[in-house]
């Protein structure tokens, strides 16, 4: 039986747990509006950008641009995106076990796997297998278009120069506020129809007239196209940290609750058995006066 | 009456203008061009200069960064990474990024760095373009 003493500590450390974990769920909650703001402002940029690819692309030959280059696969790169920080449930464990069971099959194949982390968790995580060509952190609280834009150019450098033949991007989707999902994309090469699809929900279009060529409009097409894709990546998993530590949070407060609720009935039981212990011995004191 | 055009202008941080003008005048690629209604079909880079756009007698100004415009069924689109009005721009900051490019392109132009000067370039134009906004906006 924990004496009085130890069961009122308890109950008092855990209360303060539960401060924190509300508290962390506040805030959790006000980021998590600004992180879907920037998602929604972002996602008519998105749109109408993959609308233009596909005018575009249906106009040209995918053949002639380094970004869009097929080769035998030999090395792979991985693009990980995860939070900086943790206490965030399992999001960040669910991209990463993710990102292992790829990386995985495509030893299976035989192929090379280097990785790219963002993110803080990816990055350590990672760290100790040696095969991380570039990490990122400390920017998932502000980044900024800029900060995409870095990283698509290194990892088109790395592409280009033959370090790797193609690349994927491993990040959680931004489902709903109770639901997110770990996510796979390719990224390089740029698939042709990837474009495509977005082309022909807005084929109305006809013929345009380009300026300067479609081939020199595309230069400088694709590059942004990567932005677009690492930003909107970037986007999707703040949001999904937030929402996912929102949800972690919460559950810990209730989880405190809980525990309160029991140590507090412990804490009575034993209140009471003193009492009755002490009133036993005054009884039994003046049984033995008489 | 004319035919209006219904211009947008979408930046990764999300709609800046969405309104019915009737004239825009962009810097695209090959210089300033103007798009009236009507216009046929049309894609072109844009670089970092003065977007201006007439409603009635009414003009406004924007500095806008590299990206590109799409014109179609009179709907004409500039996705650009960034885009200012006048009265957000702050000319101090503007002047003293303009100063720092000037130093800049003549540090470059000394060394023969190819790297430092396009970047300083592009500096210099952004803040020469945000000057320009600003200036345009002042009288009003």
């Amino acid at each position: 039986m924990p004496s009085l003493k130890d069961v009122k500590t308890k109950i008092g450390g855990v209360k303060k747990t539960a401060q924190i974990t509300k508290a962390m769920n506040m805030v959790a909650a006000a980021k998590l509006r600004g992180a879907q703001q920037k998602m929604e402002d972002f996602r008519s940029y998105a749109e109408k950008f993959n609308a233009a690819m596909g005018n575009l692309s249906s106009a040209m030959d995918s053949g002639a641009f380094p970004l869009m280059e097929k080769r035998e696969v030999k090395n792979v790169e991985i693009l990980v995106v995860t939070s900086d920080r943790g206490l965030c449930g399992s999001f960040n464990a669910n991209i990463l076990k993710m990102t292992e069971k790829l990386m995985a099959s495509l030893e299976a194949q035989g192929k090379k796997v280097s990785l790219v982390c963002v993110g803080k968790k990816s990055a350590n995580y990672f760290r100790k297998t040696g095969k991380v060509r570039q990490r990122h952190v400390d920017l998932m609280g502000t980044f900024q278009m800029f900060n995409a834009r870095a990283i698509a150019q290194d990892i088109a450098g790395n592409f280009l120069s033959g370090g790797s033949d193609e690349v994927r991007i491993v990040y959680g989707k931004f489902k709903s506020v109770a639901v997110q999902r770990p996510a796979e994309q390719m990224f390089l090469p740029i698939q042709p129809n990837v474009v495509e699809a977005a082309e022909a929900t807005s084929s109305s279009a006809g013929s345009y007239i380009y300026e300067p060529s479609t081939e020199e409009i595309m230069e400088v097409l694709l590059p942004l196209y990567m932005n677009v894709m690492v930003y909107h990546a970037m986007l999707e998993v703040s949001a999904s940290e937030h929402a996912a530590r929102m949800t972690a949070m919460d559950n810990a407060t209730s989880a405190c609750k809980d525990i309160i609720h029991s140590l507090t009935l412990i804490y009575n039981k034993a209140r009471q058995a003193g009492i009755t212990a002490e009133l036993m011995d005054i009884v039994g004191g003046a049984e033995a006066l008489k | 009456m004319a035919e209006k055009l219904k211009l947008e202008v979408v930046t990764p941080k999300g709609a800046i203008v969405s309104k019915e003008v009737d004239i825009v005048t962009a810097p695209g690629y090959g210089g300033e061009f103007g798009i009236l209604a009507n216009h046929a079909p049309f894609l072109s880079t844009i670089k970092i200069g003065v977007l201006t756009y007439k409603t009635g007698s009414q003009e406004e100004t924007l500095m806008v960064s590299g990206g590109f415009c799409e014109v179609s069924n009179n709907k004409l689109t500039f996705l650009v990474e960034s885009a200012e009005r006048g009265t957000d721009i702050d000319v101090a900051r503007a002047m003293r990024a303009k100063e720092r490019a000037e130093k800049r392109l003549a540090e470059a132009q000394a060394q023969k760095e190819n790297f430092d000067r396009t970047r300083a370039e592009a500096a210099m134009q952004r803040a020469l373009s945000r000057l320009k906004v600003a200036e345009r906006h002042k009288p009003s």
